[in-house]
């Protein structure tokens, strides 16, 4: 049996030496690892705002770069609505609640559509993604999710094709112009249904991640209200 | 002169086959399970484990004489955590996608009862040499059995291998589906299962 002294000395060494190699490397990968997030959550804007990328041959960094460059202006709103001077990129969403970054489809000159990011508590974790709306301000015309930790094959569906495509058409106000968000029900959504024009299929076994997923989209629309306000408004 | 010796050689065939650690020993099975829908999730789980199981046996096995006995599991899964988590960030700044996909997953290599397994059983008493080797035949034993499962998977779930379309498009007008059962987790159990009893079979292996 060795001393104590002997032990507590070994495993200091020891600490130290995996934690020395450990900063090293977080810290001599963190650019590119940026770079990456930064890629991806381009790739995701695009994605909402419904660019296609080939199945066989996905973007590679420097074409989402390009993509984004020529087709995506981002601004910031302030919390009525109107253009401030600042830079998406200055936005951190979880702290600064009064500045609302918003990025537009531009296509040769005319508006394709908004992309918003949104945020919120799911079942276990905390969702990140992007929803998109068409020029008309109402419509919507994608969802994306770059970052949960739910459940995969029950709340991890969210990234999955076939209920992304469930909100593409979709409209989040009713005729008067309130706010209704997006629900999310129990099974799917029937076609005699009159009020299935703000209805989504749910995923089974995921009850709770669609409540969560409905209850801050609808709290994150609500923020950029004012602005989808002036949209329609512009539309009639 | 052989290459390896007799030895050496048996710490790195024996995991393949007749000491498997999924399909004999029946350790890491929820990896197994999590990552084996597509095959080239199940190739990055492979190398990542390969990686982290090799060197951590060659590390311990370094160490195995300083280390003092009764902090020896913590010094253990030290090590082993600062390579799974070195995995893991090398992961995440060269293949994205995948480490996306993986997720929580390498992460819970660290948990995986091959790795300490290994660690206490192995590289505690052999030179590093051996050690590595061993490391090295489990990860590969492991990892077999996790491609030959999303093998089975990917084409009877999603028609394709590797992420190309292997069932051609003319057998699913003529109504051809992919079984949905083997996209959930349900489907590896079933797989794995199979694996398990055919090996055992052609393996000769009885219960004791």
């Amino acid at each position: 049996m060795r001393s104590n002294t002997y032990t507590l000395v070994f495993t200091s060494i020891i600490t130290i030496i995996l934690g020395f190699f450990l900063s090293l490397a977080a810290s001599s990968l963190k650019d590119i690892q940026d770079l990456n997030v930064e890629n991806d959550m381009k790739k995701n804007i695009l994605l909402s705002l419904g660019f296609e990328q080939n199945e066989d041959s996905p973007w590679t960094s420097d074409e989402i770069q390009k993509l984004f460059d020529k087709n995506i202006e981002g601004i910031v709103l302030n919390a009525s609505g109107q253009k401030t001077s600042k830079d998406p990129k200055d936005i951190d969403t979880v702290k600064d609640l009064e500045f609302l970054p918003i990025y537009i489809k531009k296509e040769n000159g005319t508006i394709g559509g908004y992309a918003i990011p949104i945020a919120g508590k799911g079942l276990w974790s905390t969702l990140y993604g992007y929803f998109a709306v068409e020029p008309d301000g109402r419509t919507v015309k994608g969802i994306t999710f770059y970052k949960h930790g739910e459940t995969p094959g029950l709340g991890g569906e969210i990234e999955k094709d076939w209920f992304q495509k469930n909100f593409i058409g979709k409209q989040f106000v009713n005729e008067k112009n309130e706010l209704l968000g997006i629900q999310i029900i129990k099974g799917k959504v029937q076609s005699d249904d009159k009020e299935a024009y703000h209805k989504v299929d749910g995923i089974s076994g995921a009850t709770m991640t669609g409540k969560g997923l409905e209850y801050f989209l609808k709290d994150d629309l609500s923020k950029y209200e004012p602005f989808f306000k002036q949209i329609r408004g512009e539309h009639g | 002169m052989a290459l390896l010796s007799k030895k050496s050689k048996k710490a790195i065939t024996d995991p393949l086959s007749t000491n498997n650690p999924i399909t004999l020993q029946v350790l890491g099975i929820c990896s197994a399970l999590a990552v084996t829908v597509k095959m080239d999730t199940a190739v990055v789980m492979t190398l990542a484990v390969v990686a982290v199981l090799s060197i951590s046996n060659t590390l311990i096995a370094l160490l195995r004489n300083f280390i003092p006995t009764k902090v020896r599991i913590i010094v253990q899964l030290s090590v082993i955590a600062s390579l799974v988590i070195l995995t893991d960030q090398v992961l995440k700044a060269y293949m994205y996608d995948i480490s996306k996909q993986l997720s929580v997953f390498v992460g819970l290599i660290i948990t995986n009862c091959i790795v300490m397994g290994r660690a206490e059983a192995f590289a505690m008493q052999n030179t590093p040499g051996k050690s590595f080797l061993d490391g090295l035949g489990n990860g590969l034993g492991y990892g077999g059995i996790l491609i030959a499962v999303s093998f089975f998977r990917e084409i009877l779930g999603s028609g394709t291998l590797y992420g190309f379309q292997i069932i051609p498009d003319a057998a699913y007008s003529a109504g051809y589906e992919n079984m949905g059962l083997m996209v959930l987790s349900p489907g590896a159990f079933v797989i794995l299962g199979l694996i398990v009893w055919v090996h055992r079979i052609s393996a000769n292996i009885e219960e004791e």
